[in-house]
């Protein structure tokens, strides 16, 4: 078996699921991180957003390699999705899943389409203006213009309703994805118990944290 | 007790199967599964039907070889528990009982409830195994200390039967829980150290041409395996496969 196949093997397929998964763990606690400071001070965010939106190293190096960690996860997620059906294509009369793993484990692909459907409207809304407004238009650059953009954005309650149900099911997909992926990359042990306990953490703080930013920028518009 | 079984009914592996409904009466709650459905086959060899087909053999849990998906799970509701361990007096009288063969396309259906689980076999031939000269002169294996701990881990891996449950009960027919226990079984022990490389790579290999599915941590191997195997044997594999990986 030469390097190529065990590249392609299913195992290695697993593995690079976990990595890019855990990669984007680590995106999205670093993004929740500067988002929760909006609600703490407008100066603090406006900051943070012009740093991360100015860096050359973040723009053009880091930037990069997220929208590939991204999609890549969705691709190899939908490829995974299609070997696995094809794996029994004759279905039980009476399949109780339920008995024996959780929905979350069992429905990956469902709150995986659902945050993919999200990032669409996502990057429609904040990613698009920002190319826009930097690399089509090339308006002067602005630093507290961060803030006010984002206050705007979650003015509309049918925006905020779609964002607070997208966390939603982001949340349900961390709570197997994050715990799943040190399962993945060989990591099951006695310190186990602890990434489980920080599984549930994570899957709870960072959505709800989420919401929490949504709701309040819309009561407080 | 008085039941009604609905029961997949194939003639070969090429015809298109269906679901057939029985009724069948006077069955003991202390009858195992499997005498309730030696009772039906009675029945029906009385009747002049063809008795379902079902694999059986040792009937006392240790051979594999019953693999019956009973009310939407693998050896039924019982759990720790082969079909041929489980007993009437876990269902209800007057129940509605639904028993199909376990379905992945790697265990095609020979007949109702046979399926060929033979892709277990090539995966053990692709490296579970370890390779030792007989020629009078190996060292016993008694005489090669072990910790405690991994002698422990491996004979847990080492109680897997091979019966098939866990790609049965995995959503993705996935078969990552019997090679795993079947790679940890050797790879824990120092006669199996040697060959560890090549055996997880083999193995892995055998499992990926047999057609199984990807694993995705869902855990119902681990809940419906009737011997617990734990799915810290997967994570092992994972350990090792990706080892060899940047070894290569």
């Amino acid at each position: 078996m030469n390097i190529f196949c065990m590249i392609l093997s299913s195992i290695a397929r697993k593995v690079a699921m976990a990595i890019s998964g855990l990669f984007l763990v680590f995106f999205l606690a670093q993004h929740f991180t500067i988002n929760i400071t909006s609600v703490i001070s407008e100066e603090t965010f406006n900051f943070l957003s012009h740093f991360m939106g100015t860096n050359p190293i973040v723009q053009f190096v880091l930037q990069p390699v997220l929208i590939f960690g991204v999609v890549f996860h969705f691709i190899m997620g939908f490829i995974l999705e299609i070997q696995n059906k094809k794996a029994r294509t004759n279905n039980y009369a009476l399949y109780k899943g339920s008995e024996n793993a959780n929905w979350t484990s069992r429905n990956m692909i469902i709150s995986g389409l659902v945050i993919l459907s999200f990032l669409v409207l996502h990057f429609y809304d904040f990613w698009v203006p920002e190319i826009n407004y930097k690399y089509v238009e090339v308006l002067p650059d602005n630093p507290n213009r961060y803030y006010e953009e984002l206050v705007h954005k979650f003015h509309s309650p049918i925006r905020v309703g779609l964002y607070s149900v997208s966390f939603i099911f982001l949340g349900l997909h961390l709570y197997h994805g994050f715990n799943s992926a040190f399962q993945s990359v060989g990591f099951n042990n006695k310190f186990m118990i602890g990434v489980k306990k920080l599984t549930i953490a994570f899957s709870l703080i960072i959505p709800l944290g989420f919401i929490f930013i949504a709701i309040f920028h819309h009561l407080n518009d | 007790m008085n039941l009604t079984l609905k029961i997949w009914r194939q003639s070969n592996s090429e015809s298109k199967g269906k679901m057939v409904k029985y009724n069948i009466s006077e069955i003991s709650p202390d009858m195992s599964f499997l005498e309730m459905m030696d009772a039906l086959n009675n029945q029906l060899i009385k009747k002049g039907d063809d008795p379902v087909a079902f694999d059986h053999d040792c009937r006392e849990g240790i051979c594999g070889m019953c693999s019956m998906f009973i009310d939407g799970e693998a050896h039924g509701p019982d759990r720790l528990t082969t079909t041929c361990q489980l007993h009437m007096r876990k269902f209800k009288d007057g129940q509605t009982i639904t028993i199909e063969p376990f379905r992945a396309n790697a265990f095609p259906v020979i007949k109702d409830l046979v399926v060929d689980r033979s892709a277990f076999d090539r995966v053990q031939q692709a490296g579970g195994f370890i390779s030792i000269n007989t020629s009078g002169n190996t060292q016993d294996a008694n005489s090669i200390p072990i910790e405690k701990d991994d002698a422990d881990r491996a004979f847990d891996a080492a109680t897997c039967i091979g019966c098939g449950a866990c790609v049965a009960s995995c959503k993705n027919a996935s078969a990552m829980l019997f090679v795993s226990a079947k790679v940890s079984q050797y790879s824990l022990l120092p006669q199996g150290k040697v060959e560890a490389t090549d055996r997880v790579r083999n193995m892995v290999k055998q499992m990926d041409q047999e057609g199984f599915g990807n694993c995705t941590n869902t855990g119902a191997c681990e809940v419906e395996c009737p011997k617990g195997i734990s799915l810290e044997n997967i994570a092992r594999m994972n350990r090792e496969y990706l080892s060899t990986l940047l070894k290569s």
